[in-house]
C-alpha cells in the first residue's frame, strides 16, 4: 500500500508527461470536433464523428501512449539503475512494484476515459457510452492487453533510450490499424481484415460499438482476449529484473 | 559463533567461470573483508550469499539458512547495500527510509539511522540531488532499516572523494559496534587494511588466502623498509650483522634496509652502538599490496 501511495507519488512528480498524456486526446478530441467540420455532421445513421468514431480512437490513443510509451520507459529506468534488483534484496519481491506500475497506468487510463466521456457531454453534447456495462468490459480487456504488451516492450528493450524508439514503431502502424488516420468503416477489405487481428483494432471497434450502444462483437473480444493471454505469456517469459 | 559459512562455492556463467572455488567463515560480529581485483568473483561471490543468483556447486549458509530454499527468511537476516545507484531519481531521503521500513516486521527507527548516518539534514532532498558520498550513506542506511544480522556492503567507496571515504569508513565501524556483522566486498587495499579484522584475498574466481590483515602480510614473509642518513659514515657490515637485516642498499647519502621481524628497533639500536643517528628515518611498512603480490604474481589494482 505504501508502495503504491509511493509510486504515485513519484508518477506525480513527472507530472508534465501526465498531463501531457491526459491532455493530449482530449485536447484532440476538443480542436478537431471544432474545426473540422465534418466531425460534427450527422452521416446516414445520424451519429456525428464526435459521438463515437473520435471519442474512442482517443481513448485507444491514450492507453496506448500509457501502454507504449509510459510503461516501458519507467521500467526500463528502473531496471538500468538497479531499483527492480535493489528490491529484491528486501522481502518486498519486485513483481509488487510491477503491479503497482500498472495499477497506477490503469488509474491514469481510467481517468483519461472520463475526461474524454465529460468533456464530449460538455463541448458537443455527446451521450456517454451507451452500452455502459460492456463499454466497461471491453475497456478493463482492452487496458490489461495494452499494459501487458507494454511490458513486453520493457522486456525486450535493451536500455532506457531504446525503449522509446521500440514504443514509437509499435504505437503508430498499431494506432494506424485501430482507425486513427482512417476509420475502420472505409478501410479497404484487406486492411480491415488484417486491423480485425491486429489486437487494437478489434479494441478500438468494440469500444466504438459500446459507445454507440450496440454489444460488443464477440470474435473482436476473442482476439484481444488472446493477445491478453500472448503478450502476459511473453512478458512473464522476457522481463529481466536486471 | 559462524554466522556465514561459504564452502567450495561455484558459479558458472554461460562465457566464463566467475567463482571457482570458494570457501571463508565469517563470524559474529566481526568486519570480514573480500578483497581482490576487478572481475575477480567477489560480487558474484556476495550475490550467492545473499541470494541473488544461483549458486552451480557447492554449500553456502547464513545463520543456518539456504539463501537459495530460504530466500524469505534471509532477507529478514541480511541486509544488502548494492555497488551502484538503486533509488528512483525523485524520490525524497526520508520516503526511501519509509518505504524500506515498510518492507521488514519490526524494522530500526528510521529517523535515528538517519541521524546515525548524517542525512538528517538532507531527508526532503531527491535522490538524484545527493553527493555519491551521501548516496552511500543512504544506502548504507537502507540496508540497516530491517534490523539485519548481516550487512553486505559491496564497493561502498569506490568513486567517493577521501574526506568522503573516510566518513564511510567511520560510519562502518559504528554499525559493527552496533553488533551488526559485516562483509565487505572492496579493491581497495587501504580500506581493507583499515576496516576489516579478517579478509579473504580473491583471485581468478578462487581464495588465494584468508588472515588477518597483518597476519596476510607477515605469512608472506614480505620486507620492510628503513630509510635514513646516518649521521655519520656507517660500514655495511655493522647493518647486516643485526639478524633482521636481510639487505642493504645505498643512494647517494641514504642507506635501504631491507628485513623482517622487528627491522626498526633492532637497526636503530645497532647504530646507537656506533653513536650513529638515523636522521630523517622512515619506515616503510609492506602492505597488502605487497602480500597480493606475493601470492598471486600480480597487482592488486
Amino acid at each position: 500500500m505504501k508502495m503504491l501511495l509511493m509510486e504515485t507519488k513519484l508518477h506525480l512528480r513527472e507530472w508534465p508527461f501526465m498531463i501531457f498524456t491526459i491532455a493530449l486526446p482530449v485536447g484532440l478530441l476538443v480542436a478537431l470536433g471544432l474545426g473540422i467540420p465534418g466531425m460534427t455532421e450527422r452521416g446516414e445513421s445520424g451519429e456525428r464523428f464526435v459521438d463515437t468514431q473520435m471519442p474512442s480512437m482517443m481513448t485507444v490513443l491514450a492507453l496506448m501512449t500509457l501502454a507504449c510509451s509510459v510503461v516501458p520507459g519507467v521500467l526500463t529506468t528502473y531496471r538500468e539503475q538497479g531499483v527492480l534488483r535493489r528490491l529484491s534484496t528486501t522481502p518486498v519481491h519486485p513483481g509488487k512494484l510491477l503491479a503497482t506500475q500498472l495499477v497506477i497506468n490503469l488509474a491514469v487510463g481510467t481517468l483519461s476515459t472520463i475526461l474524454l466521456i465529460v468533456t464530449g457531454a460538455l463541448v458537443f453534447g455527446s451521450s456517454a457510452p451507451r452500452q455502459w456495462a460492456g463499454f466497461v468490459l471491453v475497456f478493463l480487456l482492452g487496458t490489461a492487453t495494452l499494459l501487458a504488451m507494454g511490458l513486453v516492450i520493457a522486456a525486450v528493450s535493451p536500455n532506457g533510450k531504446v525503449a522509446p524508439g521500440i514504443g514509437s514503431a509499435v504505437m503508430f502502424p498499431l494506432l494506424f490499424l485501430a482507425g486513427l488516420w482512417v476509420p475502420r468503416d472505409v478501410m479497404p477489405d484487406a486492411l480491415r481484415t488484417v486491423s480485425d487481428y491486429s489486437v487494437v483494432g478489434p479494441f478500438a471497434q468494440a469500444l466504438k460499438d459500446t459507445w454507440a450502444g450496440h454489444a460488443p462483437q464477440t470474435a473482436h473480444l476473442v482476439v484481444v482476449a488472446v493477445g491478453l493471454v500472448i503478450f502476459s505469456g511473453l512478458a512473464v517469459r522476457l522481463f529481466r529484473w536486471e | 559463533m559462524k554466522v556465514i559459512e561459504v564452502r567450495n562455492l561455484r558459479k558458472q556463467y554461460p562465457n566464463h567461470l566467475a567463482v571457482a572455488d570458494v570457501s571463508f567463515e565469517v563470524a559474529e560480529g566481526e568486519i570480514f573483508g573480500i578483497l581482490g581485483p576487478n572481475g575477480a568473483g567477489k560480487t558474484t561471490t556476495v550475490e550467492c550469499v545473499a541470494g541473488l543468483r544461483k549458486r552451480d556447486g557447492g554449500t553456502v549458509r547464513v545463520a543456518g539458512l539456504d539463501p537459495q530454499l530460504n530466500r524469505g527468511e534471509l532477507r529478514q537476516v541480511l541486509g544488502m547495500q548494492l555497488q551502484s545507484a538503486a533509488l528512483p531519481e525523485k524520490i525524497k531521503v526520508w520516503e526511501a527510509m519509509d518505504l524500506y521500513a515498510s518492507f521488514y516486521p519490526d524494522p530500526a527507527d528510521w529517523q535515528e539511522l538517519l541521524d546515525r548516518v548524517g542525512l538528517t539534514g538532507k531527508r526532503d532532498t531527491a535522490f538524484k540531488k545527493l553527493s555519491g558520498g551521501q548516496r552511500q550513506r543512504l544506502s548504507v542506511a537502507l540496508a540497516l532499516v530491517g534490523r539485519p544480522r548481516v550487512a553486505v556492503l559491496d564497493e561502498l567507496t569506490t568513486g567517493l572523494d577521501p574526506q568522503a571515504r573516510r566518513d564511510t569508513w567511520e560510519l562502518v565501524e559504528q554499525v559493527r559496534e552496533s553488533g551488526v556483522t559485516i562483509v565487505l566486498v572492496t579493491h581497495f587495499m587501504e580500506e581493507a587494511e583499515r576496516l576489516c579484522d579478517r579478509l579473504a584475498l580473491i583471485d581468478g574466481g578462487s581464495v588465494v588466502a584468508t588472515d588477518t590483515p597483518a597476519g596476510l602480510v607477515a605469512q608472506v614473509g614480505a620486507d620492510q623498509r628503513l630509510r635514513f642518513r646516518p649521521s655519520a659514515p656507517v660500514d655495511d657490515a655493522v647493518l647486516l650483522a643485526v639478524p633482521e637485516v636481510r639487505e642493504v642498499t645505498r643512494s647517494g647519502e641514504q642507506i635501504v634496509v631491507s628485513g623482517t621481524g622487528n627491522l626498526a628497533p633492532a637497526v636503530t639500536l645497532a647504530l646507537a652502538q656506533h653513536q650513529i643517528v638515523p636522521g630523517d628515518l622512515r619506515i616503510e611498512q609492506a602492505t597488502l599490496d605487497d602480500a597480493f603480490l606475493a601470492l598471486t604474481g600480480r597487482k592488486l589494482s
